[in-house]
């Protein structure tokens, strides 16, 4: 007994005797073994230095981790590092005072920062219309289409020369299902893919003021000619059967790795799971285009997360956040979060590396997303999008598809009405963040 | 008369159901309170920008033909659940409360889907009829001849939620009907067989109404459940679509509220929800209870 309280004593004197590290909790959703290598990462850059300790904790799935975020704020104690995906960036950047711009904390903390390193077309997500970096990309992917190669052998199609346009994936399509399959094609994440990546792929606008990027005060542009013409020939495909839908976000894989269908569209972060799953020899190929599109293809979009750092912290917390970002974006630990999950590395340098080192020769997949990201510099209309209240605008684009497939409306009606009620959307958020 | 039992102490009472209404004060006056008064102000995710709009949000509501759209719709499929989940739940429910060798394990094994979640009953029903990979939807297709794709065919869609809603919900019911079922005193139906009655007219005579007092309380209960609780369902099976065709007043609730933080709006209509669930509720008590004999 007297022994314990000794030690105890003796131990507790030793805590005072050494600082203790500042200490930050990163709040993430990044379940399964993306969360294990998020707290590998961590952990890494704990024991890489004695001054800050960075603590992951999983928060659920990204809405959850956002709400638990806001909720945190509200309360007074929020994380010092929040992950949000993608289509919540609007509501994050409109909430001044509540965080704090990755470029402002650099600077502050007099970080070593050089925007330039980072591929500039998932930076350009989460930056202002001038540049500066609002929150630092965490995971990062953008749409390719996959392809089964043994599916192309039997219909007489070269595997190794996928369909590069539209109508070139459509004609292959259509042989495909003449070769016995019964589609020939499908997608996930209309939104996303089929209009997002779409526009910018094509370097047209999905929005007025730069897709939003000047402000809150944008409408959306996506019934213009090529749009429609777009969803047009894919009506016709599915009234064909060529093209079939296979249900809203990523509910279409199972038809791709079920062999059922042999074309299909969804994010190069699904590139772990195709391995598994499919049981058959698959490729990876960009985005098709239209050829008659000037300047078309441009570069794709992004899809993911990034990193928000919240406001109302310490100093010595900031300089925790600040350090931690560093170490985060060095080409070492890029290369190693690309290579195990399979997200995008935000630098050149870590592309570079897992080049050198060798991945893309077992893993050719990731490569084409990266090439297809930095096919040519982004453009206004290729930066990404910036619109507030964008999942329930997502939903509203799912929801007019749908009555497009199911003939309640023409593929023009059905765009009007994606922009007519997505504005409707677009003016309520200028209202509430004025 | 039954005889009344007091406390000496004028406190203690107060002092016993102290802690459950500190729980439903903190669980249930306190977020509805909140909700009522945000639903009178727009404001951003963060709250950093807060403006009164009084009525606003409900007008906005009800202004809205899709909203009113999902408000007949979720009635319509509030009955659809509560009407499918009771029946059948009877029938299985008088079936096992028969002599019949074996009523211990079909009891317990229509009891067995109440310990599935919910989220988990939408998965399995969503495999069953994907309209690709489901065992069902080739079934359906080989031999009957039907085109199933509920990704497509909104009556299809609202077909497939109300069966899977109404699925889980079955067990609940079979308990409270089996214990009902129970408390009927045999003596009453074999004095009525006696007297001639068929089965059909004992049923419908004699137990149907002694039933009552749990048929009442399973319709508010499934009312209930059918309103607020099957979201996880809508969520994984048909996520509102195709169109709206699934878009229930809850669902709608959650997808604005947490994922796309409109929080006056989403608010406004959880008061809406409450208000009609609440007003249906009373006018249960007040009109349907007068036929329940206790």
């Amino acid at each position: 007994m007297r022994k314990a309280l000794v030690l105890a004593l003796l131990s507790l004197a030793a805590v005072g005797l050494f600082a203790q590290p500042v200490s930050v909790e990163f709040w993430h959703s990044m379940g399964g073994k993306n969360g294990e290598i998020t707290a590998a990462i961590c952990e890494k850059f704990n024991a890489s230095q004695s001054d800050f300790k960075v603590t992951a904790v999983f928060k659920g799935s990204y809405p959850d981790t956002m709400n638990a975020g806001i909720a945190a704020f509200r309360a007074g104690s929020p994380p010092a590092i929040l992950q949000v995906f993608e289509v919540g960036t609007a509501t994050m950047m409109a909430a001044k005072g509540a965080i704090k711009p990755v470029y402002q904390l650099m600077a502050e903390q007099g970080e070593k920062f050089d925007p330039k390193a980072y591929i500039p077309t998932i930076t350009s997500y989460y930056s202002t219309a001038k540049g500066e970096m609002l929150s630092l990309p965490y995971n990062s992917s953008t749409a390719v289409f996959y392809y089964n190669k043994d599916a192309f052998r039997k219909a007489g199609l070269n595997p190794d020369k996928p369909p590069a346009t539209w109508p070139e994936l459509f004609e292959a399509a259509r042989k495909l299902k003449s070769a016995g399959y019964e589609y020939g094609l499908t997608t996930n994440w209309i939104s996303w893919i089929q209009l997002e990546n779409f526009c910018a792929w094509h370097n047209i606008p999905y929005g007025t003021r730069s897709n939003g990027f000047e402000g809150f005060d944008t409408q959306f542009v996506i019934n213009s000619e090529l749009p429609v013409r777009h969803f047009t020939n894919i009506y016709n495909l599915s009234k064909e059967k060529v093209f079939v839908y296979g249900g809203r976000e990523n509910k279409a894989n199972s038809l791709f790795t079920s062999g059922q269908v042999p074309i299909h569209f969804e994010s190069i972060g699904g590139y772990g799971n195709m391995k598994a799953a499919c049981k058959f020899d698959f490729g990876v190929a960009r985005l098709p285009y239209y050829p008659d599109v000037p300047g078309a293809p441009q570069n794709s979009c992004i899809g993911g997360a990034s990193l928000w750092v919240m406001g109302k912290k310490s100093r010595e917390e900031y300089k925790a956040v600040a350090k931690f970002f560093t170490f985060l974006s060095s080409p070492e630990i890029q290369a190693l979060w690309h290579q195990q999950t399979g997200y995008l590395p935000i630098t050149r340098a870590a592309y570079e590396l897992t080049k050198k080192q060798g991945f893309y020769n077992e893993n050719p997949g990731p490569e084409v997303a990266i090439l297809q990201l930095l096919n040519k510099p982004p453009t206004p209309n290729s930066m990404g999008i910036r619109f507030g209240f964008m999942p329930q605008i997502r939903e509203i684009i799912d929801e007019e598809w749908e009555a497009i497939l199911a003939d309640k409306k023409t593929p023009q009606q059905g765009l009007d009405d994606m922009v007519r009620r997505g504005n409707e959307k677009l003016r309520e958020f200028e209202r509430i963040n004025k | 008369m039954a005889k009344q039992y007091e406390f000496s102490a004028r406190g203690l009472p107060y002092l016993l159901v102290l802690p459950q209404m500190i729980v439903v004060f903190l669980f249930f006056f306190w977020p509805a309170a909140q909700a009522m008064w945000q639903s009178l102000f727009i404001q951003d995710a963060f709250g950093l920008s807060l403006t009164f709009v009084g009525m606003e949000n409900y007008a906005k509501l009800f202004q809205d033909p899709l909203y009113l759209d999902s408000l007949v719709r979720s009635f319509v499929y509030a009955g659809f659940v509560a009407l499918i989940a009771m029946s059948v739940a009877l029938f299985l429910a008088v079936q096992a409360n028969r002599r019949i060798r074996g009523a211990l394990f079909y009891k317990t094994m229509l009891v067995w889907p109440y310990a599935v979640a919910t989220l988990v009953a939408g998965v399995l029903w969503m495999f069953m009829f994907n309209p690709n990979i489901g065992v069902l939807s080739y079934l359906l297709f080989k031999r009957f001849g039907v085109e199933w794709n509920y990704l497509l065919n909104g009556s299809q869609a609202f077909l497939l939620v109300t069966l899977a809603a109404s699925w889980k919900q079955i067990s609940y019911n079979f308990v409270f009907f089996v214990a009902g079922l129970q408390n009927v005193p045999a003596s009453l139906v074999e004095a009525s067989a006696i007297d001639g009655a068929g089965p059909g007219k004992r049923f419908w005579r004699i137990v149907f109404p002694l039933l009552s007092p749990t048929t009442f309380y399973l319709l508010v209960m499934n009312l209930v459940y059918a309103f607020f609780e099957t979201f996880p369902i809508i969520h994984q099976v048909t996520q509102g679509g195709p169109g709206q065709a699934t878009t229930m007043l809850v669902y709608k609730v959650y997808r604005d509220g947490v994922f796309n933080l409109d929080l006056g709006s989403s608010s406004a209509q959880s008061v809406v929800l409450m208000a009609l669930v609440i007003s249906l509720t009373i006018l249960q008590f007040r009109f349907v209870e007068r036929r329940v004999t206790y």
